[in-house]
C-alpha cells in the first residue's frame, strides 16, 4: 500500500499495546500494511521523528500531539489521532514514608482522592512549616497527561504545584530508582513501572488514575496531517488494524496470549506477570502484597476507548492553559479539539460505534463542576489555584 | 575561532568516547568552553551548575525528555531554553536527529552562533557512527575468520585435506547451497560438536 514498510515509534508501555500486538499477530498484515515497529527512549525522540517523517506513525502522549498541532514547546506540525490507545492507564505511587505520613493525617478513604489531597494538604503545610525540603514529583513529560493528573489531585486539596511543591520530568526507566534512592518522594506514571516499585518494596500504590479522572485519553497513535491527508487508505487500514488488536486484547481468553506478546525483549521486556496485572486492572498496590482491582485501570478498546473524543482533548487543552503552557483563545481550542478524529475512526470501521462511555461531560472529574468544553474560561474559573498566562 | 568570546558548551553524553571525540572536535574549532556530563542522576542541577549557553545531547538518552522541562516557565527552571529547531531549517533539523544528535541553546544566544556548533555535532557525530560500524565489522569479520579457521581443522582432520583442499571444499559448499562460507564453517562446527 505504501512504496516502504511503515515505521511506527513506540516506547515500551503497556498502552502501546494495540499498537504491538497489531503487528506482531498481523493485524496490519491482514490489512495489507508492512510495518516496521521502532522503539524509542524519550517522547522528544518519538515526536521528533514523527515531526521530520522518519517515523509515519507514532505511540504518542495524547497532550503532546496537541501541544505539535499548536506549536507549544516546539516546531509546529499539525497532527491527527485516528485511534486513542489508551484511557487511563497510569497510576500515583508514592515512597513509604511519603505514605506513612499521608496514612498518618488522612480523614476517609484511602482511595478517595480528595480524602488523600487533603492529606497531602497538610503534610506540605507541616513541612513548610518545620523549613523541610518541599516534596518532589516525578512525571514524564512537561505535555503529558501524567502531569495535569498530578496538578489536578493535588491542586484540590489546596496544594499549588508550581509553589508548594517540585514537579520534575523523569525518564519512567529511571523512576522507580528515583523514588528508591529519595531523589522524588512520588510519581504518576505508566505501567509496567508502578508495579516495579511496589514489587521493590519501595513504594505504595497510591491512586490509580481512574480515581481523579475516569477518562482520561492516555496514548494516542499520531499522524502528521498532511502525511494522514495524502495516505487516506492507510490510514483507515492502519486504524482498522489497531480497531482488530485493541478487541483481541480485551478479550479474556486472550490475556496470556498478549502478556506474552507484550514482554518479548523488543517490545516491552518485562516479565509478563507483571503485564497481566495490568491488563486484568488487579495491581498489588503495596509491598505487604494487599491489593487493588479497577475495571477502570486501564482501558484499551473496550466502552468505545479506542474511538478518539474530542472534549477529552478540550479537556487535556484546558489543563495546559489552567497551567500556563497554552493560551486560551477558541482558536487554539479549536485546532487541539481537531487533533482527535473520531470521524476517521468510523471511517475504518464503516459504522458509527456502538458502544460507548456512559460519562456524561466524557472525563467525569472527581473534582470540580462538570467539564464545559463550550466554555472553558468559565469552567477554569471555578478552581481556586491556576496559573494561567496573563 | 569566534569573535566573540567562546559559548560555554555542555555535552550531555552517557558514551566517554563520543563525548570525547565531539569535545576534542569542539575544541579543535576553538570552542574552548567545554564540558562534559555523563551522570544522569539530577540532571537539571547538574546542568544548572555549570550554567550553559549550549546544551548538546545524544538521542540515545532517555534523559532528554528532561531538558524539556526547561521549556517551561516555572520555579524550577531558572533560563529559559528552546530546542534549537528552526522551522525553516528543516534540513538541518533532519541531519540533526539522524545523526543522532539534539541542541538547545539557552537564552539570548543567537541561532547563527550556534549553527555551527550543531553541524560540527553532526558531523562529529556521524564520524563516531561510522568508526562503530567500521569496528563492528572488523570485530565479525574477525570472529568469521576464527570460525572458518576451526572448521578447516575439522575437516582436515576427518577427511585427511591439505588446509587449502579444506577451504576449497567449504568454498564449492557454500557456492553449491548459496551460502556464506562463514555459515558453513558455523554448522561443520555445530555438526562436530553434536557428534562428539
Amino acid at each position: 500500500m505504501t512504496d516502504h514498510p511503515l515505521r511506527i515509534g513506540f516506547i515500551p508501555l503497556v498502552d502501546a499495546a494495540a499498537l504491538i500486538v497489531a503487528v506482531d499477530k498481523g493485524f496490519t498484515k491482514a490489512e495489507g500494511l508492512d510495518v516496521e515497529l521502532v522503539r524509542e527512549v524519550s517522547w522528544s525522540n518519538v515526536r521528533d521523528k514523527l515531526n521530520i517523517g522518519l517515523f509515519d506513525a507514532a505511540h504518542l502522549l495524547a497532550p503532546v500531539a496537541i501541544a505539535s498541532s499548536l506549536g507549544l514547546g516546539h516546531a509546529k506540525v499539525p497532527t491527527v489521532a485516528p485511534f486513542n490507545l489508551g484511557i487511563n492507564g497510569n497510576a500515583i505511587t508514592v515512597s513509604p514514608a511519603l505514605h506513612a505520613a499521608l496514612m498518618a493525617d488522612l480523614d476517609g478513604d484511602p482511595t478517595d482522592p480528595m480524602a488523600t489531597a487533603q492529606a497531602l494538604g497538610r503534610v506540605v503545610a507541616a513541612r513548610n512549616k518545620a523549613g523541610a525540603e518541599p516534596l518532589t514529583f516525578g512525571m514524564t513529560f512537561p505535555f503529558s497527561t501524567h502531569n495535569y493528573q498530578l496538578r489536578f489531585w493535588m491542586a484540590a486539596g489546596g496544594v499549588d504545584p508550581d509553589e508548594d511543591v517540585r514537579l520534575v520530568v523523569l525518564p519512567p526507566p529511571y523512576m522507580v530508582d528515583s523514588l528508591a534512592n529519595g531523589h522524588v518522594d512520588a510519581f504518576c506514571v505508566g505501567a509496567p513501572w508502578n508495579s516495579v516499585a511496589v514489587d521493590l518494596g519501595v513504594g505504595h500504590i497510591l491512586h490509580f488514575v481512574s480515581d481523579i479522572l475516569l477518562c482520561a485519553a492516555e496514548k494516542v497513535l499520531a499522524i502528521r496531517q498532511t502525511w494522514a491527508e495524502k495516505n487516506q487508505d492507510v490510514v483507515t487500514a492502519l486504524t482498522r488494524a489497531h480497531v482488530k488488536a485493541a478487541a483481541f486484547i480485551e478479550a479474556p481468553e486472550n490475556r496470556n496470549e498478549t502478556a506474552a506478546i507484550l514482554a518479548k525483549p523488543e517490545h516491552i521486556g518485562v516479565s509478563p506477570e507483571v503485564l497481566l496485572r495490568t491488563l486484568d486492572g488487579r495491581l498489588k498496590i503495596s509491598p505487604d502484597g494487599a491489593m487493588r482491582e479497577s475495571s477502570r485501570y486501564l482501558l484499551v478498546g473496550r466502552e468505545g476507548a479506542g474511538r478518539p473524543d474530542p472534549r477529552q482533548a478540550a479537556w487535556l487543552y484546558a489543563q495546559m492553559v489552567r497551567w500556563g503552557q497554552a493560551p486560551i483563545s477558541p482558536e487554539a481550542q479549536k485546532i487541539a479539539e481537531a487533533v482527535f478524529r473520531p470521524d476517521l475512526y468510523d471511517a475504518a470501521l464503516g459504522a458509527a460505534p456502538s458502544a460507548s462511555s456512559d460519562i456524561p461531560d466524557g472525563v467525569g472529574a472527581f473534582a470540580g463542576p462538570a467539564f464545559d468544553p463550550d466554555n472553558i474560561a468559565a469552567h477554569l474559573a471555578a478552581f481556586e489555584i491556576a496559573h494561567m498566562k496573563s | 575561532m569566534p569573535a566573540e568570546q567562546s559559548p560555554k558548551i555542555v555535552i550531555v553524553d552517557e558514551s566517554p568516547i563520543r563525548a570525547a571525540i565531539l569535545e576534542e572536535g569542539l575544541r579543535d574549532a576553538g570552542y574552548t568552553d567545554v564540558q562534559h556530563i555523563r551522570e544522569m542522576q539530577n540532571l537539571l542541577a547538574r546542568i544548572y551548575a555549570l550554567d550553559p549557553d549550549v546544551i548538546v545531547i545524544d538521542l540515545e538518552n532517555p534523559s532528554r525528555d528532561v531538558l524539556e522541562q526547561m521549556f517551561q516557565v516555572s520555579r524550577a527552571v531558572r533560563r529559559p531554553v528552546a530546542m534549537f529547531v528552526d522551522q525553516s531549517d528543516s534540513e538541518s533539523a533532519r541531519a540533526s536527529v539522524e545523526a543522532g544528535v539534539s541542541s538547545y541553546i539557552v537564552d539570548g544566544l543567537k541561532k547563527e552562533r550556534i549553527k555551527p556548533i550543531l553541524d560540527l555535532c553532526i558531523s562529529r557525530f556521524n564520524a563516531f557512527s561510522k568508526l562503530q560500524d567500521e569496528l563492528d565489522r572488523t570485530k565479525s569479520a574477525l570472529e568469521e575468520r576464527k570460525i572458518i579457521d576451526r572448521a578447516k581443522g575439522i575437516v582436515m582432520k576427518l577427511k585427511g585435506l591439505t588446509e587449502d583442499e579444506a577451504y576449497v571444499l567449504l568454498r564449492s559448499t557454500a557456492m553449491r547451497e548459496k551460502k556464506k562460507i562463514g555459515e558453513i564453517a558455523q554448522s561443520i562446527i555445530t555438526a562436530a560438536e553434536l557428534l562428539k
